[in-house]
C-alpha cells in the first residue's frame, strides 16, 4: 500500500537462542528481563505476554504502561519487576505518552531504543483508542502492544468491547451477557495503512516473539494485540492458560495473522476445531445454549473466511 | 516595559501575545512540543510549525489529535529529559485536566501557555480566567501576564523556575487583549538566552543505560511523604521565582517579581488585580491619585504559589480597605483571586475589609470609569458582601 | 532533595535488594523504582507444588518458557524451580508432554 518503503512480507525465521554448546536449545532468547516477585495472579496470560515482549526486544526498551492489570502487577514503589525503564501513565494515553517518548528520543539523537506502549483491551479498545489512532494516522516510531484478556481484568472483570460475544463480565451478567460482538481492533489498526499491524497469542511465544522482533525493525508505527489469557477473568483454572491460548488458535476464535504494508499472512491451524471445545472450558461462557454456540461457531467461521480471502488479495 | 532602547543583536518587534509565546519557547530551545488548535491560541502553534518546518527551531513538533494527549505527549517527553512545550485555552485545558496533575505529580518541568478563554455553553471565545483558575490544585505554577513582553520574558523564565523545583508551569495570558494584540517586544539574542537558560539535565530520567520505574504503585505510607514534597517545592518556588526574576532582570534589564505594585506605598485603599486588567486599572489609579485620593494597585503575576507574603507586607503598611476584582467565578462561592487574598490575610493582627468584585466575565470589558466606580463603592459600601458585581444588566 | 543516596539498601547474598526510606529526604521527588521485586517471596501464595521429576524430564524448556513467574531456571541443562517465587499455578505440569511435572500438596 501507498506511501513509504515498501515491505516484503517475511515469514519470522526459525531460530534458537542461547549457547548450544550446553546442549540446551532455547527457542526465545533466554535472558530474563523480567524479575520474579511480581504481584500478577496465578497462571496469567499477560505477565508471560511481557516476559516475552522484553526477551524478544530486549534491554534497550522504554515501555510505557496506562492504567489496567500491569499498572499492579509490575510492583510497588520503590520496586519493579521490568528491568528496563517503565512510565506509569494515565488511562488514555499509552500511545500519546509513548509519542512523546519517541520524540523526546529523536532529539536526544537516539535512533535504536525501542518506545513500548504496553496497554490492556479497555486502554486500547475503548478509551485509549483515539489516542492510538492518533499515533498511528502519525506513524509515531512505536510498538503498541494491546495485552487482549477480552474485559477490565483489573477493577474486576467488566465489560470492554474487546470481550467476545456471549461472555459474562461482572457488567454483563448471565441473563444479559455480551450480546455484541468483539471490536475487532488489528482491521480498525490496519484500516489506518499502518506499516505493521499483526495478531499473537502468549501460547506460540515463537511467533509473538518473532513479530516483535519484526515490528522492531521496521520504521513508523505498529501494532500487535496478544491474546492473554486470564484465569480469574475467564472463569477457568490457572494451569490452563496455555491450553486455552491454542485452543483460541485452533479453533480460529482468535486467528494469528499479520498485516504488513496491506497484505495478509494468516497462520493456520492443522485442523480448524469446533469453537465448543475452547469455550467448555471457561466459565465465562457456561451458561450458553446450544443456539449460543452454534451462533458463535457460525460467526466464527464466517470471519474465518473473511481472513482468508483478506490472505488471497 | 523597561528598555527603551535597542542594544546591538537585540530585535524589537510588533507582535502579537500569542506570537510573543511563540517567540519565547523558541528562545527556551523547546525540544517536543505537542498541541492542538483551539481559539484564540491558533496562532501560538501556526507560528511554531512555521519556525520548525523552516528550521529556525530544532524541535519535534507532534500534532496530536487532542488536547489530552498534547499533555500526555509533553510529559512523555519530558520524562526523557526532553524540554516540552504546549499551548492552548478554555476547553482544550479542560480537557487537559487529568494530565496537568500526572504531569506535576510525576514532577515533570513542562511548561505550557494558555490563553484564558471563557468556557461553554454558551460559546464565547473571549477573555475569562475561570479555565486556569479552575487548574488551581493541579500543581502547576500560574503566572498571569500584563502585557506581551511580560509573556515573552515568563514563558523563558519559567522554564528556569521549573526545572528547579521539577513542577510544571502555566504561562496566562488573556484571550485577543493579548492574544491578538501588538505590541512591540524586544527579542534577547539567543545567545544571552542559553547563559540564563542552560540545557534540562533531570536526576532521573527514563534511560537505559539507567533503568527505572516511573509513578509505580504507592501505599498510604508513602504517597503521603510524596505530597508533602510538592508542597516544599512549590513554596521553595516563591524564592526560586524571585531569584530567576532577578539575574533575568541583571541581565536583560527586565523585572516582574511575584506581585507587582503600583502606587501602593501609601495607599489606604488597594486594588487587587491580574492579567491585562492591571494596565487599564493603572490608568484609575493615575486618575484618582490626581483628584488627591489615596488609591493603590497591587497586580498578582503569580497565582500558584499564591504570594501570600508579599500581599501580607503591602497590606500592613496601613491599607484600610481592599478590593479584589476578578474576571472569573468559582460558582456557589466567589471570585477566585478574592478567596486566596481573603485566606492570605484572615490570620492578620489588623483585620482590613475586603470586596470581591466580579467583573467582565466573557471578555465583557473592563473600562477604567467600571475600576474608578469600584473604588468609590468600596469606600461608601460599609456592608460587607460576598460578591459585588460590575456592571450586571438590571 | 539534599542527598537521595540516604535511602538505606539492604542486599543479601542473592543480591536481593530492599529499600528502606526514614523520611521524606531520603525519598526520590516521585515514585521512582531502585530495585527490582526479588525482596517479595511469591512463593508463599503457593498452594500446590510442582515438582519436576528427573528421570522423566528430557530438557525440552516447555515448563522454562511458559512460566509466568519467570522462577524456572536452566542448572546443568535441567530446569530448576525457584520455589521462593513459584505460586503454584500449575502450568509446567499442564504443558509438560512428557507428564515429567508431578503436582503435590503444599505443606505449611
Amino acid at each position: 500500500m501507498g506511501r513509504g518503503k515498501k515491505i516484503s512480507p517475511v515469514r519470522p525465521r526459525k531460530r534458537s537462542y542461547g549457547k548450544r554448546s550446553n546442549g540446551v536449545r532455547f527457542s526465545i532468547p533466554q535472558e530474563e528481563i523480567m524479575s520474579p516477585g511480581h504481584v500478577a495472579c496465578q497462571g496469567c496470560g499477560a505477565t508471560l505476554a511481557m516476559r516475552y515482549a522484553l526477551k524478544a526486544l530486549g534491554r534497550n526498551t522504554i515501555v510505557v504502561i496506562p492504567a489496567c492489570c500491569w499498572s499492579v502487577i509490575d510492583g510497588p514503589f520503590p520496586y519493579s519487576s521490568l528491568g528496563v525503564p517503565l512510565f506509569h501513565t494515565a488511562f488514555e494515553t499509552a500511545a500519546s505518552t509513548a509519542s512523546g517518548i519517541a520524540a523526546g528520543l529523536e532529539m536526544e539523537g537516539n535512533k535504536d531504543t525501542n518506545v513500548l506502549a504496553w496497554a490492556g483491551d479497555g486502554g486500547t479498545a475503548d478509551i485509549g483508542i483515539q489516542a492510538l489512532s492518533g499515533a498511528v494516522e502519525r506513524r509515531d516510531k512505536i510498538i503498541y502492544v494491546c495485552y487482549d484478556n477480552e474485559a477490565y481484568m483489573n477493577t474486576g472483570i467488566q465489560r470492554s468491547s474487546s470481550t467476545p460475544y456471549g461472555a459474562w463480565t461482572t457488567t454483563t451478567p448471565v441473563e444479559e451477557f455480551k450480546s455484541r460482538p468483539k471490536k475487532n481492533m488489528v482491521e480498525i489498526i490496519a484500516a489506518h495503512d499502518i506499516p505493521y499491524a499483526a495478531s499473537a497469542n502468549i501460547s506460540y511465544p515463537e511467533d509473538f516473539v518473532g513479530k516483535l522482533k519484526k515490528a522492531k525493525g521496521i520504521p513508523g508505527a505498529k501494532y500487535i494485540q496478544v491474546l492473554s489469557p486470564c484465569p480469574a477473568g475467564w472463569k477457568y483454572s490457572s494451569e490452563m492458560t496455555i491450553r486455552l491460548g491454542k485452543l483460541a488458535f485452533e479453533t480460529c476464535v482468535y486467528p494469528l495473522y499479520e498485516v504488513e504494508g496491506g497484505k495478509y499472512i494468516v497462520k493456520k491451524p492443522a485442523r480448524k476445531r469446533p469453537v465448543e471445545e475452547y469455550l467448555k472450558h471457561q466459565g465465562r461462557f457456561k451458561h450458553l445454549t446450544k443456539t449460543g454456540i452454534e451462533q458463535i461457531q457460525h460467526d466464527v467461521d464466517l470471519a474465518w473466511e473473511k481472513l482468508l480471502r483478506k490472505e488471497s488479495i | 516595559m523597561g528598555g527603551g532602547f535597542i542594544r546591538r543583536g537585540w530585535v524589537k518587534l510588533v507582535i502579537t501575545g500569542n506570537h510573543a509565546v511563540s517567540y519565547g519557547a523558541k528562545l527556551a530551545r523547546a525540544e517536543v512540543i505537542a498541541a492542538y488548535p483551539i481559539t484564540p491560541q491558533t496562532e501560538v502553534v501556526e507560528k511554531l510549525s512555521t519556525m520548525v518546518a523552516n528550521k529556525e527551531l530544532k524541535a519535534k513538533f507532534i500534532k496530536v489529535e487532542s488536547e489530552h494527549s498534547a499533555m500526555a505527549a509533553c510529559i512523555g517527553a519530558s520524562a526523557v529529559g526532553a524540554r516540552s512545550f504546549t499551548a492552548t485555552s478554555s476547553q482544550g485545558l479542560a480537557l487537559m485536566h487529568e494530565m496537568l496533575h500526572w504531569a506535576a505529580n510525576a514532577r515533570l518541568p513542562v511548561v505550557m501557555a494558555n490563553i484564558n478563554r471563557a468556557m461553554g455553553p454558551p460559546w464565547n471565545i473571549w477573555s475569562d480566567q475561570t479555565d486556569s483558575l479552575a487548574q488551581r490544585d493541579t500543581g502547576w505554577l500560574q503566572f498571569y501576564c500584563e502585557n506581551n513582553q511580560e509573556i515573552l520574558d515568563t514563558i523563558i523564565q519559567s522554564y528556569k523556575v521549573c526545572e528547579k523545583v521539577l513542577l510544571p508551569g502555566m504561562v496566562v495570558l488573556d484571550a485577543f487583549i493579548l492574544s491578538h494584540t501588538s505590541e512591540p517586544v524586544e527579542i534577547p539574542p539567543q545567545k544571552l538566552i542559553d547563559e540564563y537558560l542552560p540545557a534540562y539535565n533531570p536526576k532521573y530520567k527514563l534511560d537505559v543505560k539507567d533503568p527505572h520505574t516511573f509513578g509505580g504503585l504507592t501505599s498510604p505510607d508513602l504517597y503521603y511523604e510524596l505530597r508533602y514534597k510538592i508542597q516544599n517545592s512549590m513554596e521553595d518556588a516563591l524564592s526560586e521565582i524571585k531569584r530567576a526574576d532577578s539575574s533575568f532582570k541583571r541581565k536583560f534589564g527586565r523585572g516582574y517579581g511575584l506581585v507587582e505594585e503600583y502606587r501602593a506605598r501609601d495607599a489606604d485603599t488597594l486594588l487587587i488585580v491580574s492579567g491585562s486588567m492591571s494596565s487599564t486599572a493603572k490608568v484609575a489609579v493615575d486618575m484618582m491619585r490626581e483628584k488627591g485620593e489615596r488609591a493603590g494597585l497591587l497586580r498578582i503575576r503569580v497565582f500558584r504559589p499564591f504570594p501570600k507574603d508579599e500581599i501580607r507586607r503591602v497590606v500592613r503598611r496601613g491599607v484600610k480597605r481592599i478590593g479584589v476584582i476578578d474576571r472569573n467565578i468559582s460558582f456557589g462561592s466567589e471570585g477566585i483571586f478574592f478567596q486566596e487574598v481573603k485566606s492570605a490575610l484572615c490570620n492578620e493582627k489588623r483585620k482590613v475589609p475586603i470586596y470581591g468584585f466580579v467583573a467582565g466575565l466573557g471578555g465583557r470589558d473592563v473600562t477604567v470609569e467600571d475600576i474608578i466606580n469600584i473604588k468609590k463603592s468600596i469606600k461608601s459600601n460599609n456592608r460587607l458582601k460576598d460578591i459585588i458585581w460590575v456592571g450586571v444588566k438590571k | 532533595m539534599k542527598k537521595s543516596g540516604s535511602k538505606r539498601k539492604k542486599s543479601n547474598k542473592k543480591g536481593i535488594k530492599t529499600i528502606i526510606f526514614k523520611g521524606h529526604k531520603d525519598m526520590p521527588p516521585c515514585a521512582i523504582s531502585f530495585a527490582n521485586t526479588m525482596y517479595n517471596k511469591t512463593g508463599k501464595w503457593r498452594s500446590i507444588k510442582p515438582v519436576i521429576l528427573k528421570e522423566k524430564c528430557t530438557s525440552c524448556l516447555l515448563c522454562w518458557k511458559f512460566c509466568p513467574e519467570a522462577c524456572v531456571s536452566i542448572k546443568n541443562k535441567r530446569p530448576v524451580i525457584d520455589y521462593e517465587y513459584c505460586k503454584g499455578c500449575g502450568i509446567c505440569q499442564e504443558v509438560c508432554v512428557k507428564g515429567a511435572v508431578l503436582l503435590e500438596e503444599e505443606k505449611k
